[in-house]
């Protein structure tokens, strides 16, 4: 008898367990307790303007969030996709953009849109039933939300592909350059098509960033079901980085992704990114995570808001007064006025408009279909 | 102005190709092996060398990955053009093809376009192992948002395919792979093409409409000639488009004749077939002198190789259903 090959360690014992928060590697700069820290790769020097733009954008889109669960416990929106939580992820990816990058969301980025100026307004058609996406998508280079797991990674990836033939990568002219940010969470990163898209995007070295939003659950599933490392740590294995940042740390979000899109604009291929936090709400309005997580758990994270940590910070160096917070008081309450109106407001669609844009051109048979179907409509008495 | 020259359909998709790539250069060809190799039926053959690695491109082994990125291609205004090597292969992109290539356009509520192709070798006969014989068209013809078509020869492919490219709809393009680099047809390139989604009468006749497409349009023509020695005129439509049905020169023909054969390779139940014979039955009832009969694979997985002449339709049992079609 020989002795039984050895396979070396337990790799979670090498790479780290899936979940330890954090972990040594966290790229941080601003600690849960407002502290600014540096860090030697990833760090940005940040003007008192840029950081009340930061913390504004958080609080309209926690308002954003906080307004549209309201509308669905109203019964206004049949379901809502909550992102309590993830506003500094959101918002430090989102603001890392330049116009010509495109962005492929999930159903979940209502910070990234509002960054990309697509009106929150346009976002609630989709949870009130009255569309499937109520914006162009070319308007503002942010994509239709994907409501199938991880398919719009691959999206990403061809649509970076593209840029590459265009000739928009790697030119050295910073109002040319562009890159693909694809939006993903936790639980797509178990999805085929997200790592097929990686394999993709590292063949043809296309100028992607994977942004993985780890908010540690899949509705009731924890990271611990998907992934037995470090989510971040995968990405060696495709062939190009991965960094965990501190995804309720809106600056190291910030640095930490405007860094990898402008590897990616220079034509230096993809990258992904752990943005590691937490969904402080449920998966969806219809969601109920008292059955499967621990209310301590909660409390733990709520020590670490993205919102309150810079709020901290911006008081304790003098970059705010009281006048900043009760102007941005006003404008939230505006914000939450205008969806709580617009979308009551929104338009339901007729029944006929079903009909429209499945293909380019109305084919003979829908035509036919929808003229059978109007007809029976006028048959009604009273129809007009 | 090119002369005519006689081509197999192998070549006419190849040339077909070649031209929509020299048409418009955002045309894209993706798929495995379709660079230097050139497919491994030789369709794209030689193109990678003119076009280049950006225009055609050798993929990793993943078929949602093909389907998926040329989605992002197309957002990006490049009119993809995909090979799916084999039938049964397409099903891992199965779910990029339904949720996403067919709902685009409908999702943005006609603000996004999908010109994307979809290229599927179909059909059986050429003894292979599993998953390389297979008719899955009725699985796209099911849902809403694509067009299916399938050529049948070598001068509709060479047509078809650029037609199908041009076209601002995703496209499933189906061609019989035995007939590949079979039979040699007549190609004048100066001619003017008949539009994508059209069936056409391939044989006239008067006694009963056989409706055949891709590998079955030639068995069809067969059982014509085979029916015309025994005195019954047989009339022969080439479907051409699957989605959307071309019914008028269907309907016009069971008016004539009163009966009607379907045959495909794929299963009969819930087949191409079973729409056909329903549409026909609600349009041409009154001219009906027997009910649609279709004659297509068993509801059973297709079989090793040796036994697949046993399963395909052939001449006997289209020309047996006519048989029986005429004991009504």
């Amino acid at each position: 008898m020989t002795d039984p090959v050895s396979f070396g360690p337990d790799l979670a014992d090498v790479f780290g367990p899936s979940q330890s928060d954090g972990g040594p590697d966290l790229v941080q700069l601003l600690t849960p307790e407002g502290e600014r820290v540096h860090h030697p790769e990833f760090d940005h020097d940040f003007s008192a303007e840029e950081l009340r733009g930061l913390y504004r954008d958080m609080v309209l889109t926690r308002r954003i969030d906080v307004e549209a669960t309201a509308l669905q416990r109203h019964g206004e929106l049949g379901i809502w996709a909550q992102l309590l939580g993830q506003e500094a992820a959101q918002i430090g990816a989102g603001r890392a953009l330049r116009p010509q990058d495109y962005v492929f969301p999930t159903y979940r980025e209502h910070g990234v849109a509002y960054c990309k100026g697509v009106d929150p307004l346009r976002l609630l058609g989709l949870f009130r039933g009255v569309d499937q996406g109520g914006w162009d998508p070319n308007e503002n280079n942010f994509g239709l939300y994907t409501i199938v797991i991880g398919a719009q990674t691959l999206h990403a990836t061809g649509y970076a592909m593209g840029m590459q033939r265009d000739g928009v990568v790697g030119t050295g002219d910073p109002e040319r350059d562009s890159a693909v940010i694809a939006h993903f969470g936790d639980g797509a990163s178990s999805q085929g098509d997200v790592n097929e898209a990686f394999i993709f995007a590292a063949s043809y070295n296309a100028p992607v960033v994977f942004f993985c939003q780890n908010n540690q659950w899949a509705i009731s599933e924890p990271i611990e079901r998907q992934t037995r490392i470090p989510l971040y740590q995968r990405a060696l294995g495709f062939g190009f980085p991965g960094i965990r940042v501190d995804g309720n740390d809106v600056l190291a979000t910030y640095a930490v992704t405007k860094a990898a899109l402008q590897r990616a604009r220079e034509g230096n291929g993809p990258s992904f990114v752990e943005a590691y936090t937490y969904r402080m709400g449920a998966h969806t309005t219809t969601d109920d995570p008292t059955r499967y997580r621990l209310n301590d758990e909660l409390e733990h994270w709520k020590l670490k808001d993205p919102i309150e940590r810079l709020k901290v910070y911006l008081r304790r160096n003098g970059l705010v007064d009281q006048q900043f917070f009760d102007d941005l008081d006003a404008e939230a309450k505006e914000l939450g006025h205008h969806l709580r109106e617009g979308c009551k407001a929104l338009p339901d669609p007729k029944p006929l408009d079903q009909f429209g844009y499945v293909f380019s051109e109305m084919t003979d048979e829908i035509a036919a279909q929808r003229d059978g179907f109007a007809a029976y409509l006028e048959s009604f008495e009273g129809a007009h | 102005m090119s002369t005519p020259q006689k081509i197999t359909l192998a070549k006419g998709l190849n040339m077909g190709l070649r031209k929509a790539m020299e048409d418009d250069d955002k045309v894209l060809l993706m798929g495995e092996d379709v660079g230097k190799l050139g497919g491994v039926f030789r369709i794209t053959d030689g193109l990678q060398k003119d076009f280049g690695e950006d225009r055609v491109i050798d993929s990793p082994l993943a078929e949602s990955g093909i389907v998926g990125t040329a989605v992002g291609m197309a957002l990006r205004g490049y009119r993809p053009v995909v090979e799916i090597q084999f039938d049964g292969f397409v099903y891992p992109a199965y779910d990029q093809i339904v949720c996403q290539v067919a709902k685009y356009t409908y999702r943005s509520q006609g603000k996004v376009k999908m010109p994307i192709v979809i290229r599927i070798p179909f059909g059986g006969g050429i003894g292979a192992v599993e998953h390389h014989s297979e008719s899955p068209e009725a699985q796209f013809a099911h849902t809403p948002g694509l067009k299916v078509v399938a050529c049948s020869n070598p001068v509709d492919g060479y047509w078809m395919i650029q037609q199908a490219i041009a076209h601002d709809d995703p496209v499933i393009f189906l061609e019989p792979k035995r007939q590949y680099h079979a039979d040699k047809a007549e190609l004048d390139e100066s001619a003017t093409p008949e539009p994508l989604f059209t069936s056409r009468v391939v044989r006239p006749g008067s006694d009963a409409t056989v409706l055949a497409y891709g590998p079955t349009v030639k068995t069809a023509l067969k059982c014509a000639e085979a029916a015309e020695s025994e005195g019954r005129s047989l009339e022969v439509i080439d479907l051409r488009t699957l989605s959307p049905l071309d019914m008028a020169p269907v309907y016009e023909s069971v008016r004539r004749t009163g009966r009607c054969v379907v045959t495909h390779e794929a299963h009969v139940n819930l087949g191409m077939g079973a729409e056909l014979a329903a549409r026909v039955t609600e349009e041409c009832f009154y001219s009906l002198e027997a009910p649609v009969l279709r004659v297509g694979a068993f509801d059973t997985p297709y079989p090793p190789s040796r036994i697949e002449e046993e399963y395909l339709p052939d001449l006997d049992r289209v020309l047996d259903a006519v048989d029986r079609s005429f004991s009504y």
